[in-house]
């Protein structure tokens, strides 16, 4: 009993919830601890809002979320990015709906505010009314600070982090690996499947760094490719590794031999990708160029976890945006190669189909796991979620980080210590 | 009247399609199908270039018989949840025919209980039947989801 701890108040005693090797239960339930989660990590860090790809123009826009607050992203005249926060200066109306797309401007719909795509505010209706009230060049739309790193955009509300590269650190390596699968061709967004599942946000975050589930949750996507994808896809026993990157970042190696893509280029191609290889060198592509294209086009062997929000998770974006304490919704995003055969882009599209998104074969088994943990977490007054397999069996990476079997919980470990100081900042 | 008859006949075949999967007799369904058939889900319902694009489904027959595999295998746990759909096609309209095709377009109300929760995925469907001696058989089926462009959650079943 003595893990026992009084839930009220909880907001302030994180330290005895958060176990070395388990964490409480109530940090998927609580609905305060949710709403200093929004304000303390949500608020204080870098979050993923997007891919350069996916705004690729001058008018280009996406939305997305940070936290509780919308924003929107958006590439000016002069090809400049911005993250500017979705709410007129006037009374707060969003500016911008919709997913994406492209615009000359943002236009308030309840007074007609006018702003430029670099945010600033352009024209006020019956401008008269407020001379000697305010410049226009006071309210523009709230500019968020954001950086990049290899294409993918992260924006934050605290000026004074440290700069995106020294948040990501140890990731950066594996984000420059991640990027090669685009087979010679520049990384770019293709779509995405968007789901909600009933359940708190750190039941996804930890799913990218759970091998374990793997064979249990997939079997029915194992059983429905070849013999000798399966057995790529049998990892669990394998050379595969998690290591702690720092700062709540993790890397999952499930399959060691697809971690640098522009390597092994003269190993045999895998019988799955056969008819494609056929089909890029009738195509006129040299065999280098059809050997890259074909190793590129399932995927790196790895998941890298990024805290708190995205993913680089084999051939695939996957970020998540907290809905309420148990409602999350999962974004898995598309990728392909810009300017790539068509062909290429469509296997890396029908592969996505394939496991991913509300229709796929693997996403909504994992969405039933974790709807059940959810509702499991429920269960009793002091119970815990263990997070301590193979804590007994570390050792050191050659990039010097603490590192653990594929199907060890290293990467859910670093998660909620990167949870734990930022919850008692 | 030929018109009618048309229709009626039409309609006839989509509602047995639709009986088909709410009683999950999918092995009949992939029968439905011609063998270059392809059945589709997309996201944005204004898409037209399904092979280009990302979809939520976009099975041709091997797909199809996959799909129809993992619903029957029992390995699937989001498959086992959903206890039974209910759906309703109407709003029938022939929107085109030639002398080997029907084009159709028609409204889809299906219902799912996963969980206990009941829940309904209202959607605009489109076929492409293949005239075969006195039946059809399905070129393409494209299912536009009304919230295909939000977003969804797990659908373990055929729509």
């Amino acid at each position: 009993m003595t893990d026992m701890i009084d839930i009220k108040p909880v907001v302030a005693d994180y330290d005895s919830m958060i176990k070395p090797d388990k964490v409480h239960s109530s940090l998927y339930s609580n609905p305060e601890i949710y709403e200093e989660e929004l304000d303390k990590i949500f608020n204080n860090t870098w979050v993923w809002v997007g891919h350069e790809s996916e705004v690729p123009d001058v008018g280009s826009y996406k939305t997305a979320m940070i936290g509780r607050h919308s924003v929107i992203v958006s590439r000016d005249r002069k090809k400049n990015l911005h993250v500017l926060l979705n709410r007129c200066r006037h009374r707060a109306a969003t500016v911008c709906e919709g997913k994406k797309g492209k615009t000359k401007s943002f236009m308030c719909p309840y007074h007609g505010w006018g702003y430029s795509l670099d945010g600033a505010l352009r024209a006020v209706p019956k401008p008269e009314e407020y001379e000697g009230v305010f410049d226009k060049s006071e309210y523009p739309l709230v500019s968020l600070r954001f950086e990049t790193y290899q294409g993918l955009i992260f924006a934050t509300f605290k000026e004074d982090l440290e700069p995106l590269e020294d948040f990501l650190g140890g990731a950066k390596k594996w984000i420059d690996l991640f990027i090669k699968q685009g087979g010679g061709y520049p990384l770019k967004v293709l779509g995405d499947h968007r789901f909600r599942f009933p359940g708190n946000w750190k039941i996804q975050l930890e799913n990218t760094t759970d091998a374990y589930h793997f064979p249990i949750v997939h079997k029915s996507f194992v059983s429905s490719v070849d013999d000798q994808t399966a057995e790529v896809f049998d990892f669990l026993d394998g050379e595969g590794f998690v290591e702690d990157l720092g700062n709540g970042h993790s890397v999952m190696v499930m399959i060691p031999e697809l971690v640098d893509l522009e390597e092994d280029l003269d190993a045999p191609i895998p019988e799955r990708f056969q008819a494609l290889a056929e089909e890029l060198a009738a195509e006129g592509h040299s065999d280098l160029e059809v050997r890259r294209l074909v190793r590129a086009v399932g995927g790196s062997g790895f998941n890298l976890n990024l805290f708190p929000n995205v993913a680089c998770s084999m051939a695939f974006f996957r970020t998540l945006v907290p809905i309420s304490v148990n409602e999350t919704e999962i974004h898995h995003v598309a990728l392909g190669g810009e300017g790539a055969p068509a062909a290429f882009n469509q296997m890396r599209i029908r592969l996505h189909e394939h496991f991913q998104g509300p229709m796929g074969f693997g996403t909504p088994d994992d969405a039933e796991a974790w709807e059940r943990v959810q509702k499991g977490s429920h269960a009793g007054t002091e119970e815990w979620i263990l997070l301590n397999r193979g804590q007994e069996n570390l050792s050191t990476s050659p990039d010097g980080n603490v590192a653990g079997a594929v199907c060890s919980e290293t990467g859910m470990r670093a998660a909620y210590q990167q949870w734990k100081k930022m919850m008692t900042a | 009247m030929s018109d009618l008859n048309l229709l009626n006949r039409v309609r006839a075949f989509i509602d047995t399609e639709a009986d088909m999967l709410d009683f999950e007799e999918y092995n009949a369904w992939l029968d439905l199908w011609t063998d270059n058939g392809v059945y589709v889900v997309p996201i944005d319902p204004k898409e037209t270039d399904f092979a280009n694009t990302l979809n939520y489904a976009y099975d041709k027959a091997e797909m199809r018989k996959l799909r129809v595999a993992r619903l029957q295998s029992g390995e699937a746990v989001s498959t086992q949840t959903t206890e039974k759909t209910v759906r309703q096609l109407g709003r029938f309209r022939i929107l085109a025919e030639s002398d080997t095709h029907v084009e159709v377009r028609c409204s889809m109300y299906l219902s799912e209980c996963r969980h206990g929760n009941l829940k309904t995925y209202p959607a605009d469907v489109t076929y492409k039947l293949l005239k075969a001696d006195d039946e059809f058989r399905i070129d393409e089926k494209v299912i536009r989801l009304q919230n295909s462009d939000a977003y969804l959650s797990s659908i373990g079943y055929i729509l």
